[in-house]
């Protein structure tokens, strides 16, 4: 019972990047906007941070750095999309190369070399809790803070009229704008905002996570899972940070069983990109459809049940057949539909 | 309505890419002094990498620019298809490693005279490439997995495949490489100056023409645009979207995996970890930059590869990262977007007054 506290726990350390990213980026989409630089913004805050903090011997001071950086990558594709008109995609990917090869440039006198982190903080009274002490309050102060993002995230975008206005303005930005939201505006805010997080995961690799700078960076290629992640959780901020935590789960499990059996480490590190595979496959509506039909009858029941797990078909999901309130309730959690602007500018003529 | 005449239009074109380039360059020097190193010195070590330092031409080094050029043209001649037909295709990286791996996997279990066995290898590049480059197609059109993130995962699997491949089965150098191939199962250097292999040149040639002039000249290439410019209407208009969609995959894959054997099978000679060398990415690069145009996909690439050859003597004789060249390389992409996005929106904002104007009905003119 102890050991599971602790493996949970690591469970939620090694997730947290990951669940701050992946939340960052669902804010910024949600408002219409892709950030397709996560690879490369994560893997450049990360080197900021490490190098900030190594110089000012200031761990927040390196926090804030790794922020601001990508905060300004959001903001440069939020502006040559609106501004400029160029495709976002376009721009994410340069962005995304661009960042990586220059944290490795401008990072290199600075590798492997101890610096500031964020010391784990157990809460009081909480931390001596069996089983949840070490699973939930045994960590740094960053971790937490990914615990109240969370909540706050699903608050502000379900319960409150910013959070309305939000995910209008990425779903209908003509409505929301004869409504009286400036479209624009909020792209940038909450886009900003979105970056800003995804600089912080970047941070709360080198400052926390795996402390410290490497060439070439361990954090590479999470950026892109953080991406699919997104997609995985169907835009919906509790359901990334369950897709968040589950495969930083199942990376965990990967690399334990390969320690106790001869299975090779080379396939190990395959398991992310397969499951990224798996799980897009998943989601996407048409491919429950496409496995009904391929599946024999008898078999059918597996593919539903594989729907209650995120997939929704077009018509014969666990949903559609679920009468009343809990098929509301389902039918909101497989909502697996990207904003309906995702991608677009909008302008007022 | 003023419309510009066609030589201002080029002017401006020309403006905004010596624009772009020379605010790339100003920006990687402040970004070379930031880690303590002058750029004058950068420059040099790059001018010499390339083999053009003291005003002669040193072939051996000039050579190797050619041989990175080759298979990054190769690449972006595949990208050109699917850049047309819209599809993100970055997991062309990918495509290249299978390529590489399957030319391995012929030259270490086939012998044959040598006039036999690269064709064959090559053949199986090309067939391994366009089967990396269908799944990623099959993936997108069947199961609705986003090109960008089938190829991104494909990518890594390739990698993590070979890398399998190199420390288990085929591997008996400490997991580093594979043995060298034999000297039958290789591409051969034109002369021991000119070390380049005519074949790869000549079919980097007629690929890039064959290829230039489907899209341009064929039926097959109007559809492909019409499927790039929107899918939904291409399928309305009767255009089959699916197949021309999994068709271009299969092209690109095609040229990428032939890019990755010869990689293998001239480059290095054996089968390297992220034998690629970032290559297929590099590919995308190029084809951003100069988009349909692609008649300067030759030009361009060959720039790039210069830039990424020269870099790295950097590592040797300034101890300086050689990511400096994709750093050079992204900024000067991203230069230019944002900087025909600037173009773009100078031009209308001139334009707006004047269309105002000639938009005025003449009987309202008259009136007035």
């Amino acid at each position: 019972m102890d050991e599971l506290s602790r493996i949970l726990g690591s469970v939620v350390a090694n997730a947290t990047p990951l669940v701050i990213a992946s939340i960052g980026e669902t804010i910024t989409e949600r408002v219409g906007v892709i950030n397709l630089s996560l690879d490369g913004s994560i893997t450049l805050a990360a080197m900021l941070s490490f190098v900030v903090a190594y110089s000012t011997g200031s761990a927040a001071a390196g926090l804030l750095a790794g922020m601001l950086a990508g905060m300004l990558i959001a903001l440069l594709i939020v502006v040559a999309s609106i501004e400029l008109r160029q495709d976002q995609v376009a721009v994410g990917f340069v962005l995304t190369m661009l960042a990586a090869d220059l944290a490795q440039f401008l990072g290199q006198n600075y590798t492997r070399r101890p610096g500031p982190t964020f010391p784990t903080v157990p809460v009081p009274l909480l931390a001596e809790v069996p089983f949840l002490g070490n699973f939930l309050f045994n960590h740094n102060i960053l971790i937490y803070f990914s615990f109240l993002l969370l909540f706050a995230t699903w608050y502000v975008m379900y319960r409150t009229r910013w959070g309305l206005a939000l995910r209008a303005v990425g779903e209908r930005p003509a409505t929301a704008f004869a409504r009286g939201t400036n479209v624009n505006r909020t792209r940038y805010l909450y886009a900003a905002l979105g970056g800003a997080l995804v600089g912080l995961a970047g941070a709360s690799y080198s400052l926390a996570i795996k402390a410290g700078w490497a060439n070439p960076p361990v954090m590479r290629g999470d950026g892109w899972i953080a991406l699919a992640i997104v997609i995985f959780g169907g835009w919906h901020p509790v359901r990334v940070a369950f897709g968040a935590y589950l495969f930083a789960g199942l990376r965990i499990l990967a690399s334990t069983i390969q320690q106790t059996t001869d299975f090779p480490l080379v396939l190990v590190n395959a398991v992310p990109w397969v499951l990224m595979i798996l799980t897009l496959l998943m989601v996407s509506s048409g491919a429950v459809d496409w496995l009904m039909r391929f599946t024999p009858r008898r078999l059918r029941w597996v593919v539903r049940l594989l729907a209650l797990f995120g997939v929704r078909g077009q018509e014969e999901t666990a949903a559609s057949r679920t009468p009343g309130r809990l098929r509301r309730v389902l039918r909101n959690f497989l909502r697996s539909d990207p904003p309906g602007a995702l991608g677009s500018t909008f302008s007022r003529e | 309505m003023t419309r510009e005449s066609i030589p201002a239009r080029r002017l401006i074109g020309i403006g905004v890419a010596v624009g772009s380039i020379a605010v790339a360059l100003l920006l990687t020097a402040l970004l070379i002094v930031a880690v303590n190193a002058s750029p004058r010195d950068v420059f040099d070590k790059i001018w010499e990498g390339v083999g053009l330092a003291g005003g002669r031409l040193d072939m051996p080094r000039f050579s190797g620019v050619i041989n990175f050029w080759i298979p990054l043209m190769l690449v972006c001649t595949g990208l050109l298809v699917t850049f047309t037909a819209g599809l993100w295709n970055i997991g062309v990286e990918g495509q290249m490693v299978m390529g590489a791996i399957f030319a391995t996997w012929v030259a270490q279990e086939v012998s044959l005279p040598s006039v036999l066995l690269v064709p064959l290898e090559m053949a199986a590049a090309a067939l391994g490439g366009a089967l990396w480059g269908l799944l990623a197609g099959v993936l997108k059109t069947r199961g609705g997995v986003h090109e960008i993130f089938g190829g991104v995962a494909l990518n890594n699997l390739a990698n993590i495949f070979g890398i399998y491949l190199i420390s288990g089965p085929w591997g008996n150098q400490g997991g580093q490489a594979t043995p060298p191939f034999r000297e039958e199962a290789l591409l051969l250097p034109a002369s021991s100056e000119f070390r380049v292999s005519l074949v790869a040149l000549v079919m980097v040639g007629v690929a890039f023409v064959v290829v230039v002039m489907a899209l341009r000249g064929t039926h097959w290439g109007l559809e492909l645009k019409a499927l790039g410019k929107s899918a939904r209407s291409a399928l309305l208009l009767g255009v089959p979207t699916q197949r021309n969609a999994l068709l271009a995959m299969a092209i690109c894959g095609l040229l990428a995996g032939i890019a990755g054997s010869i990689r293998v099978l001239f480059t290095y000679g054996n089968l390297r970890p992220l034998v690629s060398g970032g290559i297929g990415f590099l590919g995308v690069l190029v084809v951003l930059l100069t988009g349909t145009r692609a008649l300067w996909a030759p030009i361009v690439a060959f720039f790039f590869a210069a830039i990424m050859v020269g870099s790295t003597r950097l590592n040797i004789a300034l101890q300086l990262d050689q990511s400096l060249a994709g750093v050079v390389q992204g900024i000067l992409v991203l230069v230019f977007i944002l900087a025909n996005g600037i173009s773009a929106r100078l031009r209308a904002r001139r334009q707006a007054p004047a269309a105002e104007a000639a938009s005025i009905p003449p009987k309202e003119a008259a009136h007035g």
